[in-house]
């Protein structure tokens, strides 16, 4: 190796994760555990109202009849839940009503984040495109930017917290619709003692005027990060939606068990966007986020379309099905998926599609790269009901393999009860060849940027799917989850 | 230009390469010819430093530089490029995208500023219309359902986009109709200039009506057996090789 790629090599390892440090700030969190004052605890601190309350104990005690899923092909020493805390917020007297008021070092945090707090002025004849983010730290949401702007179109956008104060009907009549509070072991555990998340509507015939994001940062030691995302598109509506995640190098594993719920009625549409960035864990699979993830949607109006796209590189665990229940008739359900898994990693992800309305249509794109030791799993299901006359479903799993440690491995599931339903499936597995490599290299690219450039080019039929802001910011994430892993 | 000096070179340790003397002078055009199996082709993955391809003795000279201390992407960006005889896939990456990260890697190395996309459209349109390649293959991925030709001519574009001062071509007319072949000699042609040297790989003297070399060698069982002008190439298209087979053994 030459001084020059020496370098190189360096520089790339020092970018690697480059979200991994911690705050310095002032917290308070909860005693460690799980248990009924720790679910009062929570509710309390939120200021929410008795029914709330109740369905967090409602939850939590189901929860303790259930136990954890093993089906998924991914391995881990027991988890205690009561060695960890399940509340952890910066200390302040009140929430902060405008930006001014906001802990210098939480506005120092995201600034080194890249994430814009700032709300910027409409400059005239500038088409420029703004992005209005929640910033979630921990269990609160620390600020929430261009509220009023949303306002004036009759948009709420805002921390699930708050609305469950400022707008009860809504919250309680969709809390759970999609993803009931006894759905699977996670999503119970989140029903109890979710902390924050965002809150989004968009009322009747209005298109969300900027990308709606939230930003989720763990950064308390020893916690575990609850979040519960519910967003409603009513008749007509449309909106864009992005969600990112960092979390500071640590060598304990912490648990993120969020709960996501979209809902569409007639002719409204859902984006949601997911770049997926927790710490994954040192090359030896030292540390890192267990990301257990319920994501649903419901396409409950006719007409209705949830389209899922994620890219997901960190986390040293990540077990995610965002799935949507076709249930308005000629409703379109999509998922684009990029997961990556280098090192240690392990990721087991797919998704669900229901078709129980006429002529719903669903498309499935899951491209999976594994690396270095990693094991990457696509589990899917294809489900047509008996109703849903004319479903059509096309499914299109791709693996990619970089080195020979690695695994990948798909688990599509098919049933069908409508025997007019079209299905397709197409799956391939390959490898980064040595010649794509070397013939990258005569044209003088380095190991790294060839890698990037080969799997990039393997990937673009997702990264095509994510809003403009963000794809360009994927594929420099997926250059960098994948390094060191070639020669 | 290039200077190489008893170059011996093997694969998983079986010699291919057993003295190779050859240097190519600054603006010429050489051919390499020889039967299958005699170490063109490893010769031109050994002066583009291939993983699996050893040098066991000699050395390589180029443009007054070591160029055997060099790694695959640093010749490249010294001015080192190879044609290849069977050029790869690269699905989902546009012959755009491709080409705008390869010469803005190679111009970085050489200290230049990287162009952005509206320069490197206009260099790459003009380029390819130069060798009558349509825009449309500009878009499309990286050599992935090409046909033969077309796969040959973009090895060319490439070429004529990274400006290398020694291009060396492997068989570039294996596949090739004849007027493939004539679009690629003249794509080859337009390129030659006092400052870049060629060294073209061929099993076939008809090439060699295209593109008129400045000599010709004979490589055959790891050596150059003969060398001389443009003259030798239509020796050994009556001949053929059997003489420096008989010779070698």
């Amino acid at each position: 190796m030459t001084a020059k790629t020496q370098t190189l090599a360096k520089n790339l390892a020092e970018q690697k994760y480059k979200y991994g440090f911690v705050t310095a700030i002032e917290q308070e969190t909860a005693p460690l555990g799980v248990n009924e004052d720790i679910v009062r605890f929570i509710s309390a601190k939120k200021n929410e109202p008795a029914w709330l309350l109740e369905w967090r104990l409602k939850a939590f005690h189901h929860w303790k009849t259930m136990s954890e899923p093993h089906w998924a092909k991914i391995h881990y020493p027991p988890i205690n839940y009561q060695s960890a805390s399940y509340y952890a917020a910066p200390k302040q007297s009140a929430k902060p009503q405008t930006l001014d008021d906001v802990d210098p070092e939480l506005l120092k945090t995201y600034a080194k984040l890249g994430i814009p707090l700032q709300e910027q002025e409409r400059l005239a004849g500038v088409a420029e495109r703004r992005v209005a983010v929640d910033a979630v730290f921990d269990s609160v949401s620390v600020a929430t930017t261009y509220k009023k702007e949303l306002e004036s179109h009759g948009i709420i956008f805002c921390p699930i917290s708050e609305a469950v104060i400022t707008h009860p009907d809504l919250v309680r009549k969709y809390l759970g619709s999609v993803v009931p509070m006894t759905d699977n072991f996670f999503a119970t555990l989140n029903s109890a003692v979710f902390t924050d998340g965002s809150f989004v509507y968009i009322p009747r015939g209005v298109r969300c005027p900027m990308e709606l994001s939230t930003y989720f940062r763990i950064n308390a030691e020893n916690t575990g990060q609850f979040e519960r995302t519910l967003i409603i598109a009513d008749e007509g509506a449309s909106v864009s939606y992005l969600e990112g995640c960092t979390a500071p190098k640590r060598d304990e594993n912490q648990l993120h068990a969020a709960v996501v719920e979209l809902v569409a009625l007639d002719d409204a549409a859902i984006k949601y966007s997911t770049v997926q960035n927790w710490y994954p864990g040192d090359k030896d699979g030292k540390g890192g986020i267990y990301n257990f993830v319920t994501k649903r949607g419901a396409c409950r109006g006719n007409r209705s379309k949830i389209s899922w796209t994620q890219v997901e590189t960190g986390s040293a665990i990540t077990w995610k099905y965002p799935s949507c229940i076709l249930q308005g008739d000629g409703s379109i359900g999509e998922f684009y998926s990029v997961a990556i898994a280098n090192n240690c990693q392990q990721a087991d992800t797919g998704t669900k599609m229901i078709h129980i309305g006429k002529n719903t249509r669903s498309t499935i794109i899951s491209k999976g790269i594994s690396a270095g030791r990693a094991q990457n799993t696509y589990r899917g299901l294809v489900k047509i009901l008996r109703t849903a006359k004319g479903a059509r479903n096309k499914t299109q799993c791709d693996s990619l393999l970089i080195g020979d440690a690695c695994g990948a491995h798909t688990f599509p599931a098919l049933e069908s009860r409508q025997p007019q339903a079209r299905v397709e499936h197409e799956a391939t597995t390959s490898k980064v060849s040595e010649d794509q490599i070397f013939y990258c290299q005569q044209r003088g690219l380095n190991t790294e940027e060839a890698m990037a450039l080969i799997v990039n080019g393997f990937c673009k039929e997702v990264l095509q799917e994510l809003p403009m802001e963000f794809a360009v910011e994927a594929q420099k994430l997926v250059a960098i989850s994948l390094e060191g892993s070639v020669g | 230009m290039l200077t190489i000096k008893n170059l011996h070179a093997s694969i998983g340790g079986k010699e291919i390469l057993k003295g190779i003397d050859l240097s190519i002078p600054a603006g010429q055009v050489h051919a390499i010819m020889g039967p299958n199996g005699s170490g063109k082709s490893t010769l031109s993955y050994i002066l583009s430093d291939r993983a699996g391809y050893d040098v066991t003795e000699g050395s390589v000279t180029f443009k007054g530089r070591d160029l055997l201390s060099l790694n695959t992407e640093e010749r490249a960006a010294a001015g080192v490029f190879l044609a290849m005889q069977y050029p790869v896939e690269i699905p989902g990456v546009s012959n755009m995208v491709f080409l705008k990260t390869a010469l803005n890697a190679i111009r970085a190395s050489r200290g230049q500023s990287p162009l952005d996309a509206m320069q490197t459209l206009k260099l790459l349109r003009g380029k390819a219309s130069a060798i009558g390649l349509s825009e449309d293959m500009l878009k499309r991925a990286v050599n992935v359902g090409f046909s033969g030709g077309e796969k040959k001519r973009n090895e060319i574009l490439q070429m004529a986009v990274l400006e290398p001062s020694l291009c060396i071509l492997d068989e570039t007319d294996s596949g090739l109709d004849i007027d493939a072949l004539k679009i690629v000699a003249d794509g080859v042609n337009a390129l030659r200039s006092p400052e870049r040297s060629m060294l073209v790989i061929t099993h076939y003297q008809r090439l060699l009506d295209y593109i008129k070399p400045d000599a010709v060698h004979v490589l055959a069982y790891g050596k150059i057996r003969r060398s001389g002008g443009a003259e030798l190439a239509h020796e050994l298209e009556e001949k053929g090789y059997t003489d420096f087979v008989n010779e070698a053994a």
